[in-house]
C-alpha cells in the first residue's frame, strides 16, 4: 500500500514501542508507559495489541489474529486485512505455523512453542486500578510489591459466593513479583499463561501500558491455600470435534432455544475434525 | 526511666510559613507506655504525631525508633518501602475518623483481615476466624462480620477501625483524638475498650487528645503543646494535679470550670 511504512507505524514509533517492549520483557509482568499512537481503528479494537504487533512484525512473518478463539470475526478479520495490507505479511489461521498470534479474549488450545509470539490486547493493563482509584497510590503498591489488597478482594469473593467469583481477566502474580491482568481471558487460560515456551506481550491502547511474560516464566493465579484457584468449563464435550477438555462456547441455534457447545477456538475445532474425516 | 526508649525524638521543628508547629520538640515513649499529648486546637499536636510516625518530614530533628531487634533507626531517613512495612505490621494508626482508614465497600470482616492479608496470611479460614476474634474484642457481634462497615453507628465503625489496626499486634499506635466526635456515652465505652486492649496486649501508644479526661484515663504520661512548644510534661497525675506551667494550670482549670 503506498503512502504507508511496513506495518503502518513510522519507525520511530515503532523503535519506541520495542524499546518500551524490551524493558517489559526485562521486568516481567511491570507496566511500561509508552506513547500510544492515534491507530485507523477505534480503542476497544485491539489499538495496544496492533501498536505492539506493528513493532516485532516482519517480512517473514506469519500472522494469525484471533477475537473470542474465532479467527473469523469481524474484529479478527479487519486487523489481519489491516497487517496483510500494510506490511504484506502472509496471514494464517493455524496457530502452528504462526509466528505471530495477536488474540483478544483466548490463548490458542494448542500449546505454542518456543519462537512464537502471542501479543495480547488489553483494556485494563491494572488490575489494581478497579480497587484503588489514584494512580499514584496503585503504582506505589506496584512498586513495593504491596499486594494485599487484591486478596482482600478475593476474601470478598469467597465471603459472598463461596469462591473467587472472578472468571475473566483473573489476576496473576508473574515471577512471584508483579501482579498483573491476564487479559479478558477466561480464568480457564490462566495455566498456560505459565511457564509458557512463547513470548507473550500485552498492550493497552488506551490506557498507553505495555508489559510482557517472556518465555518460561513462572506465573502463578492469586488463591487462598484453602480455596486454591480452579478452572472450570462448561461440562460437555464440543457438538462439532467431540473435544471435551477444550473451552467451549455456547451458541443458541434456533428459536426454540435449541443450543450446542462448540470450541472456542476455531482452528483448533477445525483441526480436530478434519482429523476425524480423515481417519474415517 | 533509664531502660531503652521505644521512640525518641529531639529537637524537632516545623513551620507552615509563619506559623510554629513545632518549636525545639523532644520527645519519648517507653515500651508499653501511653502517652498523651495534650493541648488546645491548633497547638501542634496533630503535627507532632505526624511527623512521630515518619507520615510527615519536620524541617530539622530526629526521630528514633528501636526495632524489635534492639537497634535503633531513624525513622525520618528510612527508605519508603520500609516506612510503609513499619506502618503495615509493628504500628498502627488510628485517625479521628474511621472513614480515613476503613474501606466501606469491603465486609467489616475483610477491613479486618487486610492486614493480615498484606503481610501475607493466605489462609481465608484463618484470616476470617481472626476477623471474628478481633471483632469480639471490640464488642462487635461476630454475626456483623459479613456487613459493611457503612451499615456501622460511629461508636462501631471507630471499633472497627481499632480491631483493623490490632489485628496484626503491633508495637506501637498513633491515635488522633479516637474519640472525638462521638457521643459522650460512646466515648466512655470505647476509652475503656483502648484501657483495657493496650494494658492487656501491652501496646505502647501515642494519644492526641484536647480532653484531659482522656488523657487523664488512659496516659501514664502527657505532654502539654501551646504554639508547637512543649510546655510541660511528665507522669499523669502530677501534670493534671499539680500543674507548673501557667498554661497547664489554665487547662486545667478550665476543665474543672467547665
Ligand atoms: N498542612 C498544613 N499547612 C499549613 N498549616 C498547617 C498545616 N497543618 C497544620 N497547620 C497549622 O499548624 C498548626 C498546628 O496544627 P495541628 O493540626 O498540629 O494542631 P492540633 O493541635 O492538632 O489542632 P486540633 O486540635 O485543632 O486538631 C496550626 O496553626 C495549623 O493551622
Ligand atoms: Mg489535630
Amino acid at each position: 500500500m503506498n503512502g504507508y511504512n511496513f506495518a503502518y507505524l513510522d519507525e520511530q514509533t515503532k523503535r519506541m514501542i520495542r524499546r518500551a517492549l524490551l524493558k517489559a520483557v526485562a521486568i516481567p509482568g511491570h507496566q511500561i508507559p509508552f506513547g500510544s499512537r492515534e491507530m485507523p481503528l477505534p480503542y476497544g479494537w485491539g489499538t495496544g495489541g496492533i501498536q505492539v504487533t506493528a513493532a516485532v512484525l516482519g517480512p517473514d512473518d506469519v500472522l494469525k489474529v484471533i477475537d473470542q478463539g474465532a479467527d473469523d470475526t469481524t474484529n479478527a478479520v479487519s486487523i489481519r486485512r489491516f497487517f496483510a495490507r500494510t506490511a504484506g505479511v502472509a496471514t494464517k489461521t493455524h496457530t502452528s505455523v504462526a509466528t505471530i498470534i495477536q488474540t483478544r479474549h483466548r490463548i490458542p488450545e494448542q500449546a505454542l512453542t518456543e519462537g512464537q509470539i502471542l501479543v495480547y490486547q488489553v483494556p485494563m493493563p491494572d488490575p489494581l486500578a478497579k480497587l484503588e482509584p489514584s494512580r499514584a497510590e496503585t503504582t506505589r503498591m506496584h512498586g513495593l510489591a504491596e499486594y494485599g489488597l487484591m486478596h482482600v478482594k478475593l476474601y470478598e469473593d469467597i465471603t459472598r459466593f463461596g469462591h473467587v467469583s472472578i472468571s475473566y481477566d483473573y489476576p496473576v502474580m508473574v515471577n512471584d513479583r508483579y501482579l498483573m491482568s491476564p487479559s479478558p481471558i477466561p480464568a480457564y487460560d490462566n495455566p498456560k499463561l505459565s511457564r509458557n515456551p512463547a513470548l507473550q506481550l500485552f498492550g493497552a491502547g488506551r490506557e498507553k501500558r505495555i508489559y510482557a511474560i517472556p518465555p518460561h516464566t513462572e506465573v502463578r493465579s492469586l488463591d487462598f491455600d484453602d480455596h486454591p484457584f480452579r478452572t472450570t468449563r462448561a461440562p460437555h464435550a464440543c457438538d462439532l470435534c467431540g473435544d471435551d477438555a477444550s473451552y467451549l462456547d455456547e451458541v443458541v441455534t434456533d428459536n426454540q432455544g435449541g443450543r450446542m457447545f462448540v470450541c472456542s477456538d476455531t482452528d483448533h475445532c477445525a483441526s480436530r475434525q478434519a482429523l476425524k474425516e480423515a481417519a474415517e | 526511666m533509664s531502660d531503652p526508649t521505644l521512640l525518641s525524638a529531639r529537637g524537632l521543628n516545623l513551620r507552615f510559613g509563619a506559623v510554629p508547629a513545632l518549636v525545639d520538640v523532644d520527645a519519648d515513649l517507653w515500651p508499653g507506655e501511653v502517652l498523651a499529648i495534650v493541648g488546645e486546637s491548633g497547638s501542634g499536636k496533630t503535627t507532632l504525631l505526624n511527623v512521630l510516625s515518619g507520615r510527615m518530614a519536620p524541617q530539622s530533628g530526629v526521630v528514633w525508633y528501636r526495632e524489635p531487634a534492639g537497634g535503633l533507626v531513624d525513622v525520618h531517613a528510612m527508605p519508603a518501602p520500609a516506612l510503609r512495612a513499619l506502618h503495615r505490621s509493628d504500628w498502627g494508626f488510628v485517625h479521628q475518623n474511621p472513614r480515613d482508614s476503613l474501606r466501606m465497600g469491603v465486609s467489616a470482616g475483610g477491613n479486618v483481615g487486610e492486614r493480615l492479608m498484606a503481610q501475607g496470611s493466605r489462609h481465608y479460614g484463618s484470616i476470617r476466624e481472626s476477623a471474628i476474634a478481633w471483632l469480639s474484642e471490640v464488642e462487635i457481634d461476630a454475626s456483623r462480620v459479613d456487613d459493611l462497615p457503612r451499615t456501622f453507628s460511629g461508636g462501631m465503625l471507630q471499633r472497627l477501625q481499632i480491631a483493623r489496626t490490632l489485628v496484626t499486634h503491633p508495637r506501637l499506635v498513633f491515635m488522633d483524638e479516637p474519640t472525638g466526635g462521638l457521643d459522650v456515652s460512646v466515648q466512655a465505652r470505647l476509652l475503656d475498650l483502648i484501657r483495657g486492649l493496650v494494658a492487656r496486649l501491652g501496646i505502647a501508644a501515642v494519644l492526641v487528645t484536647h480532653d484531659l479526661a482522656v488523657a487523664r484515663l488512659l496516659a501514664h504520661r502527657v505532654m502539654v503543646m501551646q504554639q508547637g512548644c512543649v510546655v510541660e510534661s511528665g507522669l499523669t497525675d502530677q501534670v493534671l494535679d499539680d500543674p507548673q506551667h501557667p498554661y497547664t494550670q489554665l487547662l486545667v482549670s478550665s476543665v474543672l470550670a467547665a
